[in-house]
């Protein structure tokens, strides 16, 4: 294959590395060397619970993942194969169950569990398969969606059965998504830390809930960075071997971008849709459901009292609120819009950089992953202590939060690329230069175009993951400029069915004003764009 | 082979796209930098001098930033003294002690109020507060000074945790409200009771102080072992046990560990007016939190945080906390609202234990609680 000048693609990831280097890798570092010492590694490695966390939270991870890769295959195929009524729906409806708070959307799946369910591991696993369907549904499915029908149909042709046709044809084809969404999946419930607090017996921690534990309840702050480094190298190991396996699987398709889901044809087609689709959203809706009917319901009966008074911090003459929900909305969406705008521009220029480059590809590629898998405490008080002096004293500025945001929304914007340049056939760069055209601008006219699709549905990640960010924000944001899913943090946390049924009307907002943006997104960048 | 093709429209409404994010920034980014927190009094009252100062108050997740009476006062300092108050929000008071020792001497603000008393003893030894005798201090009671007797922090409210009833719910069981922390294990009130793992709540941990102060160092533990075998639950936060499993609020459960404040606020806080308190509290049972507010070492401006510090322990700062940050005022001078006068319960003695004790045994204590309640 002909490569890039180095100069070009030096250019490309020179954005990239200084942002992960300044806003991530520094104050990371700061805060491991300032507090970790000898004795604090041999106290966190001596403890047994230590150890038994790190298993519980490596198993109920494995477990999570595989599961939701297995169940999320189903609708990630329908969703990409066939074109039916509210599809686009249904995808952003999975789309906003992934990146609603935790502590919102647990406590709704917890109005929805069996009692004998209540507070299980299952109840966990369970919650991790549906908040992480999207992930299935969008990584793969983008994939899924520009494969060629040809080889399936040959395949079939020849006598095979659908099974053997997945397994031989399709499987590998998608195998490089999957793989990504597998380590996707991995990285949140590896780190899950909402669920586990909302759903899970007390008592149960992965390492992310004991960073948090032991770094603000306990003040053992350098014990927190030590456990925060063990959580690094587990999930160190697992990006490289993920971003090798990526490597190796990927092979060059005939992306199709034009090529479009079809109304479903047989009955049996019909049926299937139907029943795949019907699940998937009932999944999806009842969650979104149930947050509805908290926002109406008190123990003395039903109100629509939180939603006709929703406007006005004022609760009774004289007694006011102390937050103010619109102000809360319009701090989260222009927070959402400048982390959609930095992690759309970082994550395009990265994934160009990365599918250009070989090695030093991986190595960004893996590093970009790094702040989902670092716990939010840390950085955040990484941030702390080492933006706190001139020239670099950010740590009171507004726009540290949608850079905190933009941290955990690239690595989005790359995986929702990455997969869709790596496939561009290496070939059509070769024609391009054999007509005469140099690597610059082979690449340019060749790879480049494949860019915008994968990057809308990235950019609409960006803009979810930002609006429903709780972690991160809580830590950096000096501005006390509440956004939303703060705002319902606090609401929630207080005494009174009034404030509690306000929280949730609230939390509907916020699941309205995602299901809106993604879907807008979707259609501007032409998911399916149709003419 | 096809060569591949992006639809000018594709790419087109990408770029649309982004130029609508972008557009949407920037319609709200003229006035992101003044949006922090600040509720920034001299733009909404004329200062009867010209605000030159400002300082910042960093507070726990639950403090107003804005609109309510607490701010309004903010407002009338500022105007008093020429000294803007911004407020910033920390997190819960872990996180925001945590902040604070990680920052001391490089503070993120000038003044920091509600480190409660079991966090006490983590804040003096890591010195992030400057020590100062507030001019108000007369008016404290001495039971709450007493517990930083050099002015390392100033008391400025107090809060108790109590086990809360639902009345209607135990009257359908033919049950008296428990009246001590030894009825809890009596099998009359068999899975009846909800609690926070204290390892992960405020009003968790102080309710087993509470039994600690009960039943001693040595004796809460074949307590705590009764209260399993009578049924307790046990879930991660305060949300969880009133919200979800504390029957007034749809549970099973009509006894949860929450505030002494609670029910005047189910009074306040319902959808329609209620006459009567609908959960009652159980006196014996409550554990005392004070909060303290005091002057972050390695401010710029320790002068003007003093004159706040004073500040908040006015009669009037202190007359507004109850309905505004859902404590009740240290200032032993201030008359409290009508509807707290009748229904909250603030008991002549409430259970306490001293902050250092607090602090040398916390994790001790929760981890032995952890493998005795939840294994």
């Amino acid at each position: 294959m002909n490569r890039l000048p180095r100069w070009l693609i030096g250019a490309l990831v020179v954005g990239p590395v200084m942002g992960l280097v300044v806003f991530y890798a520094w104050p990371f570092v700061n805060l491991v060397v300032e507090a970790v010492g000898a004795e604090s590694v041999r106290t966190v490695i001596g403890r047994s619970r230590t150890w038994s966390i790190v298993w519980f939270t490596t198993w109920q991870a494995v477990v999570s993942t595989l599961l939701t890769i297995v169940v999320g295959l189903v609708p990630a195929w329908v969703i990409a194969r066939f074109d039916f009524a509210g599809r686009r729906l249904l995808l952003s409806l999975l789309t906003a169950v992934f990146v609603l708070p935790t502590v919102v959307m647990g406590a709704a799946f917890l109005a929805l569990l069996p009692d004998s369910l209540d507070r299980t591991v299952w109840a966990v696993i369970g919650a991790h398969i549906v908040f992480n369907l999207a992930v299935v549904v969008r990584t793969v499915g983008t994939v899924w969606e520009h494969l060629p029908a040809d080889m399936e149909d040959a395949a079939a042709t020849l006598g095979a059965s659908p099974l053997v046709v997945f397994r031989e044809i399709t499987l590998p084809l998608i195998r490089p998504a999957v793989t990504a969404a597998a380590a996707i999946i991995f990285l949140f419930t590896f780190t899950s830390f909402g669920v586990i607090r909302v759903l899970g017996a007390p008592g149960t921690r992965t390492i992310e809930v004991e960073v948090w534990r032991r770094a603000t309840q306990l003040g053992q702050v350098d014990q927190a960075a030590v456990l925060a480094l063990l959580q690094l190298v587990v999930l160190g190991l697992l990006a490289v071997w993920s971003a090798r396996s990526a490597r190796r699987h990927s092979r060059a398709l005939e992306l199709r971008p034009l090529a479009r889901p079809q109304k479903p044809r047989t009955p049996r087609d019909r049926l299937i849709v139907g029943l795949v689709a019907g699940i998937t959203a009932s999944v999806a809706v009842s969650p979104l459901v149930a947050l509805v009917v908290k926002s109406l319901s008190t123990p003395t009966g039903w109100t629509f009292t939180a939603w006709t008074d929703l406007g006005s911090a004022e609760i009774r003459p004289g007694i006011t609120l102390g937050l103010d929900p619109l102000d809360a909305l319009i701090n989260s969406l222009q927070t959402a819009a400048w982390t959609t705008l930095l992690a759309t521009v970082i994550g395009a220029l990265a994934s160009l950089g990365i599918a250009a480059s070989g090695r030093a590809g991986r190595v960004l590629d893996a590093g970009l992953l790094l702040p989902i898998g670092t716990s939010a405490v840390t950085i955040g008080f990484g941030m702390l202590i080492t933006f706190d002096t001139a020239p670099y004293d950010w740590r009171s500025t507004w726009w540290i939060v949608p850079v905190g945001h933009a941290l955990v929304a690239v690595p989005f914007v790359v995986r929702s690329t990455l997969g869709v340049l790596r496939s561009v056939d290496p070939q059509l760069s070769l024609a391009a230069a054999t007509l005469g055209a140099t690597p610059a601008r082979a690449w340019s006219e060749v790879v480049v175009p494949y860019l915008w699709r994968p990057l809308a549905v990235g950019a609409a990640l960006a803009a979810a993951i930002s609006l429903g960010e709780f972690g991160a924000t809580s830590f950096l944001s000096r501005s006390g400029g509440e956004t939303l899913p703060i705002a319902i943090e606090q609401l929630l946390g207080r005494t009174g069915s009034l404030l509690q049924t306000k929280g949730y009307a609230l939390a509907t907002i916020l699941a309205a004003a995602t299901i809106g943006l993604v879907m807008v997104i979707d259609r501007m960048g032409g998911v399916d764009a149709r003419r | 082979m096809s060569a591949p093709r992006v639809t000018p429209p594709t790419r087109l409404a990408a770029l649309a796209a982004a130029t609508a994010l972008i557009a949407a920034a920037c319609a709200g980014s003229d006035d992101t930098s003044a949006d922090t927190a600040t509720m920034d009094p001299a733009e909404t009252t004329a200062p009867a001098q010209s605000t030159e100062e400002t300082i910042t108050l960093v507070a726990y997740e639950s403090f107003p930033s804005e609109g309510t009476r607490v701010n309004e006062l903010l407002g009338e300092f500022a105007e008093q003294t020429g000294i803007d108050v911004e407020i910033l929000i920390a997190g819960d008071t872990g996180t925001m002690l945590s902040k604070a020792e990680l920052s001391a001497g490089n503070p993120e603000g000038d003044v920091m109020w509600g480190i409660d008393s079991t966090f006490l003893s983590r804040a003096i030894d890591s010195e992030i507060f400057e020590p100062y005798t507030a001019a108000g201090l007369d008016a404290v009671p001495a039971a709450l000074t007493d517990l930083a007797p050099n002015g390392e922090a100033t008391p400025v409210d107090l809060g108790d945790v109590c086990i809360n009833y639902d009345i209607a719910a135990l009257d359908r069981l033919g049950l008296e409200p428990p009246a001590t922390l030894d009825d809890l294990t009596d099998p009359a009130y068999q899975d009846l009771l909800v609690v926070q793992n204290p390892a992960s709540s405020s009003p968790g941990l102080a309710f087993l102080l509470a039994t600690i102060d009960e039943f001693g160092a040595d004796g809460w533990q074949a307590y705590w072992s009764d209260l399993v075998d009578n049924g307790v639950q046990v879930v991660d936060g305060w949300t969880a046990a009133y919200y979800e499993r504390f029957s007034y609020a749809g549970g099973d459960r009509p006894l949860v560990v929450s505030y002494g404040s609670s029910p005047p606020f189910e009074v306040l806080f319902a959808e329609t007016e209620l006459d009567a308190a609908p959960t009652g509290v159980v006196e014996s049972t409550c554990y005392r939190q004070v909060e303290f507010a005091g002057v972050l070492a390695g401010t710029d401006q320790p002068d003007e945080a003093r004159q706040l510090v004073d500040f908040l322990l006015t009669p009037e700062f202190q007359a507004a906390l109850p309905l505004d940050v859902f404590v009740f005022p240290a200032n032993g001078e201030v008359e409290l609202d009508p509807v707290f006068q009748e229904y909250a319960v603030i008991p002549e003695t409430s259970r306490e234990l001293d902050p250092s004790t607090i602090d040398a045994n916390r994790e001790t204590w929760i981890d032995e609680w952890t493998d005795l309640v939840i294994g």
